[in-house]
């Protein structure tokens, strides 16, 4: 599959670009990514990043140094749902290991996982801030707090439903 | 009831949105400084309240503004640090999501006072629905005219952009944040040149954190001085803080700074008390960079004295008997929480988020956690508690920003106050993975108020 950016998905980045003073375009690159990531599988493959690189006329280097850097860029495939569950002190002291460990009894996943069917992987992560509403994850845009076994068998159906909805 | 200046209408229905904050009285600052204000004047008021900056430092507000370098034909930025990444700690979540119109009439009052046309909100990737949260606020304002081009007739041209950060805790540090900004990894500079005189691009540049700039607001429509009388000794105004752990009522409270802990933790108002009628073992009171402290000196100060929610009360002692007022992130652990894997997860927390730029907290870093594992898991020595200590001192002030010390102080603070659970996993490797130390002897009897 040819990696390129839809029309739609091309003005946005011309808007991102625009909020830096002239010859700031570098500055575009996490936002760019993230565009990326979404709109190429949720993961960033070298071909990914040597497009943005391209976008922004930059080296693939200055990408890869970015991409390997911060923790929300996948640099391998992950499943359709991608379960972020936090595990930092506030929460582990709220029970957020009995989460993980649920997760893996309903899905047979452990951290860094996906599923057989590509449905879903699980990933332990640090500190999200939402320490208050413990135990949590994220999922997508969106933060789940307040986990419990009832709503994590909630979530998990909720998905399922939603990807035979979206074939 | 403490005084409310930031969350006074955060309940308000709809405060999300423009009309409603306007009809409550929002951007009243903006008109007030713009129209009969001049810069400095802004800077003055800001230097009187004894506004500290809310993102954990404490440093005096007013101050780092005036260091601002001013050269001709330069452009000055502000930066808005809502990379909020501090474990324990989800006010400027709070904030943002609930009345985001009060960070962004902070912002066009700070802009105008430093100077910045082009003023960037930086916030950690994780919070992508507050991303748009934050631009419908921008939109709506400059529809309404606050933002834009000769904002209210004034000559005064201000645009705020939102950059989504992608997950690193050392954003949070103003320089790396710099750098991310400009595209690049989360490497803290080395300071000097301090950004208030080479920042974003090289241009002189002043980062302040959420809660810092949402108070401007309220200094500008009270006056500095006025705001200068909330709060005790140099704990001016009011300070948000975020309570999590073992208690009834986790959430983000606004207090004044002159209630006691005690009050904090046990008043139906704030905390509710300690989670399931148990016993409060210890607490980290301002996020998990600070040192953690067992119930007796958290209630009271070594002299015996009452121990207030304040930066001068919170540190009185120093850190051997102190802790930190920071970011406001206060976890109160239960008396059936283990201190050893509490500081096990923090120590992985640091291990996982050093840049890596420096060796004593690269090496250092990961040294602890694997040593913390060990000990966690029936697999320590005794001797590997003076190593941690040991590794905590060398990574203390020798690295180029401070993430090297906040991954030291609570490993310090664990061992200083709970050395002796530390020596029960090591000589009951077995019964430490099924049982905890519980709160035992470690410390002088507890005072236990009623609830």
């Amino acid at each position: 599959m040819a990696i390129q950016f839809s029309d739609k998905k091309l003005n946005e980045v011309k808007e991102i670009i625009a909020r830096y003073p002239d010859g700031k375009q570098k500055s575009a690159l996490l936002p760019v990514l993230h565009l990326a990531q979404e709109e190429f599988g949720g993961w960033l493959s070298s071909e990914a990043m040597d497009y943005v690189a391209s976008l922004l006329s930059i080296e693939p280097i200055e990408v890869y140094e970015v991409a390997t850097f911060y923790s929300m860029y996948n640099l391998k495939p992950v499943g359709k749902y991608l379960f972020e569950v936090c595990q930092t002190g506030p929460c582990m002291i709220s029970g957020s290991d009995n989460i993980v460990a649920y997760i893996y009894e309903k899905l047979g996943i452990k951290p860094g996982e996906t599923t057989a069917d590509g449905m879903f992987t699980l990933k332990t992560v640090e500190c999200l801030g939402a320490c208050g509403y413990a135990p949590m994850m994220q999922l997508g845009k969106y933060y789940k707090e307040h986990l419990t076994k009832e709503k994590v068998d909630a979530i998990i159906e909720e998905c399922r439903r939603n990807a035979v909805a979206n074939n | 009831m403490s005084k409310k200046l930031l969350l006074e209408k955060a309940h308000v229905e709809n405060i999300r949105l423009y009309d409603v904050y306007r009809r409550e009285g929002g951007y009243r600052s903006v008109e007030k400084a713009l129209k009969t204000m001049s810069p400095d004047q802004v800077t003055e008021e800001v230097k009187k309240s004894g506004l500290r900056g809310r993102g954990g430092a404490g440093f005096p507000a007013g101050m780092k503004w005036s260091f601002l370098a001013k050269p001709e034909g330069v452009p000055r930025y502000l930066v808005c640090n809502a990379d909020e990444s501090e474990p324990g700690t989800f006010k400027d979540r709070y904030l943002m999501e609930f009345i985001p119109h009060l960070l962004i009439e902070g912002l066009i009052v700070s802009s105008f006072a430093l100077g910045s046309s082009r003023t960037y909100i930086y916030i950690r990737g994780e919070y992508a629905w507050i991303v748009d949260i934050l631009e419908q606020a921008i939109a709506e304002a400059k529809n309404n005219g606050w933002l834009g081009k000769n904002i209210l007739g004034t000559g005064f041209n201000c645009e705020i952009y939102v950059q989504r950060g992608a997950g690193a805790y050392i954003c949070g540090e103003e320089t790396a944040l710099l750098e991310s900004l400009e595209g690049k990894r989360g490497n803290p500079r080395l300071k000097p040149p301090f950004p208030a005189v080479k920042g974003l691009y090289g241009c002189p540049t002043v980062v302040n954190n959420v809660e810092t700039l949402a108070a401007v607001v309220p200094i500008i429509n009270l006056g500095g001085d006025e705001y200068a009388k909330i709060g005790v000794g140099r704990s001016t105004g009011t300070k948000l803080i975020s309570a999590c752990g073992n208690i009834n009522k986790p959430g983000v409270y606004e207090i004044d700074m002159t209630i006691s802990v005690e009050e904090f933790i046990y008043s139906d108002e704030y905390c509710g008390g300690i989670k399931n009628g148990k016993r409060l073992k210890a607490c980290i009171p301002g996020g998990s960079s600070v040192p953690i402290v067992p119930a007796n000196l958290l209630l009271k100060t070594a002299k015996g004295e009452t121990r207030y929610m304040n930066y001068e009360s919170l540190s009185d002692g120093g850190f051997a008997t102190g802790t930190m007022m920071g970011s406001g992130g206060f976890i109160v652990l239960d008396e059936d929480q283990c201190v050893v894997k509490n500081t096990y997860t923090l120590a992985r927390f640091y291990r996982h988020e050093s840049c890596g730029q420096c060796s004593p907290c690269r090496e250092g870093t990961g040294w602890m956690e694997k040593i913390l594992w060990n000990i966690e898991n029936g697999k320590g020595k005794m001797s590997d508690i003076d190593l941690l200590w040991d590794i905590q001192r060398k990574i203390e002030g020798n690295t180029i920003c401070p993430l090297g010390d906040a991954a030291a102080w609570p490993v310090a603070a664990a061992i200083r106050h709970f050395r002796d659970e530390f020596e029960w996993h090591v000589l009951n490797p077995d019964k430490c993975l099924t049982e905890n130390y519980g709160l035992r002897h470690y410390a002088d009897p507890i005072h236990v108020p009623v609830a």
